[in-house]
């Protein structure tokens, strides 16, 4: 069984939304869209207040090279152009719309009847992907555009389709393989054509057996599709790592996939690119899984984007528990503690992950004993304690010479530590700290 | 017996007289020429190597001045004019007197122990703290009270206030070298003037939200309505982006403004009554700017402050 | 509701702690203390007590008056320097008051000193042995020899350990190599028993708090340098299976040379460093005045371990 070579740790999986079927969640009665739900620059708002606008209706508009076309997720009013607090309590430019019915654009197909043939060039597929605003929702919502259209000099030999999951409680990607697999497996012949690749590979782990059944049979029916089993350890779901573990390649550091001949993209995005290209229907709408081992139930969510973050606990589950001591959108080993449940959701949101107090509190930091464990766990094969220490005594040059840079924040060293040293938050703080320096020397 | 201590005596005599003429030598082969006025002007500095001279050290202020040869854009903070006199009196050139200068917290959170709205619980870092979210009272400009500028002072003039949650300078310690400003993310620490008899006047919130938002925030946070700058006799109060600033060289510390701020966020320090707040008008915060007030302002600050020096 | 914690990712983290580390490893000292409890009895047992309450005692009265720091005595640290500083002096009745002396060098000047555990750079029971050693040479190395099962005496009848015997050059006397094996011989109170220090290393091996690079390269090299001497010269010098049953070699690789904190944490330094152990352990007790070296060879390689961590990295994952 395939997985990549160095490091890893294995926490408790949890998955105990696996079995909620994705259920429809009802329209809010006002949304607010970010104008960046992606990894790059806002997009520019090209309605105003008053507009009446439709499900589906370009409301921002990517205007710099690293941007996403934003659309309007409900169909209403713009009630105002403004700024948002997003999950962190940090403003970004957000427009407001108010729910009125549900009327769509024209041009978006949306019978439920599923639609083989793609007679678009290569060109015209990437094309289209900028048009509807698609974006990578493995969590780095990288604009697919930008991913899809293969620089000069470069050439793409493989698509691996990311479908591991590693992160704890997540079934966003499981759910969406049980019961789209074959838009899945369409979505994913689209980008292979527009890469122009042979073959495709699709990364489950095997914690995973029944989409990987699923998957199976449903890939036969493609050509050049492989489903690739991997053993279960975290972060097998990391772009370099999942590389490492279907191809055997290492991506250097300071480098892209691209440069060794890897496109990597989320099962997700496979989805919502059939959506797009076959249906003509942009990113307005996500799978998120509600989940927690506190909470009265599980599920697994269609959302319209730009929902609230209370509207859907609300909806889900009522109102947070009591004992409530964290809520994360995303996983728990890389996704962001929400400090405003007032913020609306975006493209990348994944899930609304509850733990109570006791899971969620931290214990306190005690002396580094030297054990070694976060080196070991470390899958870029860097030392975190160094870093740590480096950091605290402000030797950042030193830090950039032992290649703090590589770091891909997946939290194995956080988690590995005897001694609960925020290890993660000393390495994200030393690396904020070197670009900072690289900035200044430049 | 007496031969063996002869002949050790002998031997590490003759080892001695080698080291000693090989180390003659090394030291005028390797002999470094260097200006004996560095060490004079070193040994009027005052050692504390805090950098806020944006130097790598003391010494290294030392060999800056000598190899400039005057003090022109060199200020040591933490020595001031004493010894900005005597490096000037060593290197024979004139200096220019400086306002001694003291570090002044910027930001009075109101949200803090039972009120904050969130509780951290990663590294205790601020410029961390601040790349992560706004804070645990919910204000994405003020102070998030990790402590960063409390490690930052070599003086250990700053402490953190536990109850306040913001920082306080000890002014009898601080040097104004500024390290602290450079340690904080969000700039709430400013370097400003020390001011006639240490009294000063400043604006203890810089956020830039608008007014509604910024109350959101926090009870002290200036809204940027303006007052200030109307009621300042000279123009020391300018609001930009939301947020009022005193401009410490202008300022007289008349504290008419503090007494017209509807949010309290102007503070002063080290005057001997605090500004009496109560207004001739019932209900003045809720009420436009009223114009004739600023006649009685004045009396009253007259009143409880006669040791004040107005103009 | 309570108020929303917030943090960096990630969330979670392993049920790992340094708490249960310590408390697992003195898990795996428990047999070595009935296998010196079964040969040497009561002396044994109360060396054992009192070296773990001084070090308890004199950590927690470090940290209250001295550091002025929050008590980390239930960390379990403590015990595990006192059960192996107690392992590592004879048994007999002068140590029941010496062993104290041990565990206030152990401790004070081995480990708090530097700021407690974690920043000490040499093993403390290993400095305290150390100490004892040079301290009270005579004490330190008149071993009772190993009589009847559960002797309940304080007085003891001193003999030779095997080491001895072979430093007087006499290879005719030394006990078989299963009598070796068992620990039914002369010698420190945890070293003798090879057996039980196998059960012990063997249980830290599966809970992953040590690894096999450091023991097997220790006693690898013992193994193989004393080989190469008994080669040379069989007469003069020790076959190599006795060689590494002798002593301290076992307890040293298993226990001593595989603390956390005093070792390298690369694998090609833990390699390096487990060598350089076993090599100068051979050499102390060959061509040294002392008869055993395994502690002087520990904390040799502890001083080099910072030096290893920084030649030894880890491979990185890319270039």
């Amino acid at each position: 069984m395939k997985t990549f070579k160095m490091g890893g740790v294995h926490p408790e999986e949890n998955k105990i939304s696996n079995d909620a079927v994705i259920e429809q969640m009802p329209l809010p009665s006002q949304v607010v869209v970010l104008m960046n739900q992606h990894l790059g620059a806002p997009a520019t708002p090209v309605v105003a207040k008053g507009d009446k606008v439709k499900v589906g209706q370009l409301i921002g508009e990517a205007q710099a090279f690293m941007c996403a076309n934003v659309h309007s997720p409900v169909s209403g009013t713009v009630t105002k152009i403004d700024t948002c607090k997003d999950i962190a309590g940090i403003a970004k430019p957000a427009i407001y719309i108010n729910v009125e019915g549900d009327e769509w654009v024209d041009t978006i197909d949306r019978t439920p009847e599923i639609k083989r043939e793609c007679n678009l060039e290569p060109k015209e597929i990437v094309a289209k992907l900028k048009e509807m605003g698609i974006v990578g929702l493995g969590g780095a919502t990288f604009p697919a555009h930008i991913k899809y259209s293969v620089p000069e000099g470069k050439k793409a030999e493989y698509l691996i389709i990311n479908a591991v999951e590693c992160e704890p409680y997540l079934t966003s990607d499981y759910r969406v393989m049980m019961e789209h697999a074959e838009e899945i497996c369409i979505g994913v012949s689209i980008l292979r054509k527009a890469l122009g690749v042979p073959n495709a590979y699709i990364g489950i782990e095997n914690n995973k057996p029944v989409p990987i059944s699923v998957m199976t049979e449903m890939s036969k029916n493609f050509q050049g599709i492989v489903v690739e089993p991997l053993k279960v350890k975290y972060p097998q779901g990391a772009e370099k790592q999942l590389i490492n573990a279907i191809t055997g390649r290492k991506v250097p550091s300071g480098k892209l996939p691209i440069d060794v001949g890897c496109v990597v993209s989320n099962v997700g995005t496979a989805f919502s690119v059939y959506e797009a290209i076959q249906k003509n229907k942009p990113l307005i709408e996500n799978i998120l899984t509600v989940t927690g081992k506190k909470i009265p139930s599980q599920h697994n969510y269609q959302v319209r984007i730009g929902i609230t973050y209370n509207d859907i606990i609300k909806h889900a589950i009522g109102a947070l528990p009591e004992t409530t001591g964290k809520v994360i959108s995303g996983g728990p080993m890389m996704g962001k503690a929400i400090v405003n449940l007032d913020a609306p959701t975006t493209k990348g949101a994944s899930s609304v992950l509850v733990m109570d107090e006791a899971e969620a509190r931290r214990n306190p930091e005690t002396n580094c004993i030297r054990c070694g464990k976060c080196a070991n766990a470390c899958p870029m094969g860097l030392e975190p304690y160094l870093f740590s220490a480096l950091v605290k005594n402000g030797r950042i040059e030193e830090a950039q010479k032992h290649n703090i840079l590589d770091c891909i924040e997946c939290g194995c060293c956080f988690f590995s530590c005897p001694a609960n040293k925020p290890l993660t938050d000393e390495i994200r703080l030393g690396k904020n700290r070197v670009r900072a320096m690289m900035a200044a020397k430049r | 017996m007496t031969q063996g201590i002869l002949i050790a005596v002998v031997v590490l005599g003759v080892i001695g007289a080698i080291f000693a003429v090989v180390l003659y030598f090394v030291a005028q082969k390797f002999k470094v020429i260097e200006d004996p006025l560095i060490d004079e002007v070193a040994e009027v500095l005052p050692g504390a190597n805090c950098g806020g001279c944006g130097k790598a050290g003391c010494r290294a202020f030392a060999e800056a001045c000598v190899a400039q040869g005057n003090l022109d854009g060199l200020r040591c903070a933490p020595g001031g004019d004493a010894v900005a006199a005597k490096v000037a009196e060593l290197l024979g050139c004139a200096t220019e007197a400086g306002e001694p200068q003291v570090a002044v917290v910027r930001c009075r959170p109101c949200n803090v122990g039972e009120k904050r709205r969130s509780n951290y619980d990663g590294l205790k870092s601020c410029a961390f703290a601040h790349s992560l979210y706004t804070g645990e009272g919910g204000c994405p400009f003020g102070c998030l009270g990790c402590g960063d500028c409390v490690n930052a002072c070599l003086f250990g003039a700053i402490k953190m206030d536990a109850e306040k949650g913001t920082p306080v300078v000890d002014e009898t310690k601080c040097t104004a070298c500024g390290a602290c400003v450079k340690a904080c993310p969000r700039s709430v620490i400013e370097l400003r003037n020390k001011g006639r008899k240490d009294r000063r006047v400043w604006v203890s919130c810089i956020n830039k939200e608008k007014g509604a938002e910024a109350r959101k925030s926090c009870a002290n946070a200036c809204i940027g309505c303006g007052k200030c700058e109307k009621v300042c006799p000279v123009e020391a109060v300018h609001v930009n982006n939301n947020v009022a600033y005193i401009d410490f060289n202008k300022c007289i510390a008349c504290r008419k403004c503090e007494v017209e701020c509807p949010t309290g966020a102007i503070t002063d320090a080290n005057f001997p009554a605090p500004v009496n707040k109560e207004k001739p008008a019932p209900k003045p915060a809720a009420q436009p700017a009223q114009p004739q007030t600023t006649a009685g302002e004045a009396t009253v600050i007259e009143k409880t402050t006669p040791t004040n020096t107005q103009n | 509701m309570k108020l929303l914690n917030i943090s960096g990712s990630p969330h979670v983290h392993s049920d790992e702690s340094t708490k249960k580390i310590m408390w697992r490893v003195n898990l795996a000292l428990i047999p070595m203390l009935l296998v010196a409890i079964a040969y040497f009895g009561l002396n044994a047992l109360l060396i054992s007590i009192v070296s773990v309450v001084w070090c308890l005692l004199f950590q927690w009265l470090i940290e209250k008056f001295i550091m002025k720091t929050p008590s980390t005595i239930s960390d379990g640290s403590a015990i595990v320097t006192g059960l192996l500083l107690a392992f590592n002096v004879p048994a007999t009745k002068e140590m029941i008051l010496l062993v104290g002396l041990g565990a206030l060098v152990a401790i004070g000047i081995g480990k708090m000193s530097f700021g407690g555990l974690g920043k000490n750079p040499f093993n403390p029971a290993l400095v305290g042995r150390v100490f004892l050693l040079i301290s009270f040479p005579v004490q330190m190395t008149t071993w009772p020899t190993a009589g009847k099962l559960f002797p309940m005496t304080l007085d003891t009848v001193s003999g030779p350990t095997p080491l001895m015997l072979l430093k007087e050059g006499g290879t005719e006397a030394l006990p078989q190599a299963w009598e070796l094996f068992l620990g039914h011989i002369g010698g420190s109170l945890g070293e003798v028993s090879a057996l039980a220090i196998l059960i012990g290393a063997i249980y830290l091996l599966c809970r992953k708090i040590i690894t096999w690079h450091i023991p097997v390269a220790f006693i690898g090299t013992a193994f193989v340098f004393s080989a190469i001497l008994w080669l040379v010269n069989p007469e003069l010098y020790v076959d190599p299976v006795t060689s590494i049953l002798t002593g301290g070699i076992m307890l040293g690789a298993c226990f001593m040379a595989t603390d956390m904190v005093t070792s390298p944490m690369s694998k090609v330094g833990q390699l390096i460093f487990g060598a350089g152990c076993g090599l100068l352990t051979i050499i102390i007790r060959t061509w040294g005045a002392y008869p055993e070296g395994v502690s002087f060879a520990i904390l040799i390689m502890n001083a080099v371990t910072p030096l290893l961590n920084r030649w030894c990295k880890p491979a990185r994952f890319a270039c």
